[in-house]
């Protein structure tokens, strides 16, 4: 059996995961990355993105975040997040809204904060992609 | 003597006033629920948030950021969270007072104030404090977007030199009965360099950053002082609502109490005009024969 080591996620409204894992891989802001036991110290800045969970008997989950920071250290990885949401709680048809809200503000210029609008659009975009993922 | 006609009507006025406390004791209820839960599930993050920040701080040593730059102090900014709405037995008063006994009138100078909530705005506006701005609604539940805009104000401030430090005065949730006004520094950040030094955080001094501790620095800090502000809005708030349930509760209790004694006083009346009637009736009756 492979080594596992210890996966917190901590969001500013709630602890989600806290648990021992074999390996996961995380969206850093220069591409994604993967953990495994024993990783060296290691603290980066987290894009919207898949978190790819593996745990020890096998499964493996697949969660949006939606940014924040990941650090690493002494055989732990704790994820600092703005949000995160397991693929099967995710609201495909909300998303699919908020998408196509952002599509549409995207052409009222000046209408509506661009940076706001961009960030709510990759979002949306992460969380269709991670319900498309889950399916397939 | 209060006529039975009279205690009736007081009767009538306190029991409308108990329901309204008993239902704002409920409301109060349905709120500390939903605000504790808030303001407990948040510091784990917040913890975590000042450890990183902590062994980032240490480990990029000789890396400065205007945020962390310490000024001689000549205008301090002291945020006090307060409440927007009253009937909440003394939680608005413990931090008013906090802040009179914290900063008796004679040394004032150079400090700002930033009320927010209602009531704080009420309270400083009145008195011999400088205010810089003011929050005046503070709202029910916790808002993330509120505490946001807050914090940018506040960084904004500082680094405009516009004041020196930063703190936050507000009231940290213990349990339903029990409340602690604190005042927590927030600006310049000053990462704690006692726990640096301890063995464990040894190893920090290798960790890989990714892009750059500066980028980490960029996104993180903002994040940090929003989380700050945050945590202590949310705090403030679940100590408002378990003031305002206990008070509340406390008031339909007196209620009870003061119906009681009443209801008692009028039966007595009551009781004494019928045994005038009686005796009048029967000496009435008496003088006939």
């Amino acid at each position: 059996m492979a080594e596992t080591f210890h996966l917190s996620v901590l969001t500013p409204t709630a602890s989600l995961l806290d648990e021992e894992v074999e390996s996961a891989i995380f969206p850093g802001s220069e591409g994604y990355l993967g953990v495994l036991a024993h990783h060296a110290p290691l603290l980066t800045a987290l894009i919207p993105g898949k978190i790819t969970v593996r745990r020890p008997d096998g499964t493996t989950s697949l969660y949006a975040v939606s940014g924040g920071f990941l650090e690493v250290s002494g055989n732990r990885a704790n994820v600092l997040a703005d949000a995160l949401e397991e693929a099967g709680s995710i609201d495909a048809a909300r998303a699919a809204r908020a998408l196509e809200r952002a599509r549409t503000r995207m052409k009222e210029h000046g209408k509506w904060d661009t940076t706001r609008n961009e960030a709510a659009l990759r979002r949306a975009q992460n969380r269709l992609g991670v319900v498309h993922d889950a399916k397939s | 003597m209060a006529t039975l006609k009279q205690i009736r009507r007081r009767i009538r006025s306190v029991k409308s006033t108990q329901q309204i406390t008993r239902a704002m004791e409920m409301v109060a209820a349905a709120k500390l629920k939903r605000a504790t839960d808030r303001a407990l599930a948040s510091r784990p993050y917040a913890r975590k948030a000042a450890e990183v920040l902590r062994s980032l701080a240490g480990a990029a040593g000789s890396l400065s950021h205007p945020l962390f730059e310490e000024r001689p102090v000549a205008r301090k900014l002291v945020v006090v969270i307060a409440s927007d709405k009253g009937l909440c037995g003394s939680y608005n008063m413990t931090v008013f007072r906090r802040m009179e006994n914290e900063y008796p009138r004679a040394n004032r100078s150079g400090l700002l104030l930033y009320p927010v909530g209602r009531r704080a705005d009420a309270y400083f506006g009145k008195r011999p404090w400088e205010l810089i701005a003011s929050l005046p609604e503070l709202g029910d539940q916790t808002n993330p977007q509120k505490a946001k805009r807050l914090a940018a104000e506040l960084v904004q401030l500082y680094l405009d030199k516009k004041v020196d430090s930063v703190s936050l005065v507000f009231t940290r949730y213990v349990s339903v009965i029990s409340r602690r006004v604190v005042e927590e520094p927030l600006l310049p950040i000053v990462p704690d360099k006692s726990a640096t030094a301890d063995g464990d955080n040894a190893a920090n001094e290798n960790y890989i950053f990714e892009p750059s501790p500066e980028a980490i620095f960029e996104t993180l800090l903002p994040r940090y002082i929003e989380n700050r502000v945050l945590q202590a809005m949310s705090e403030s708030l679940a100590s408002e609502h378990a003031a305002r349930m206990v008070s509340m509760g406390a008031a339909s209790k007196n209620a009870k109490e003061v119906i009681e004694r009443l209801t008692l006083e009028g039966n007595k009346l009551r009781q004494a005009a019928i045994t005038r009637e009686i005796s009048e009736i029967v000496g009435g009756v008496e003088a006939l024969k």
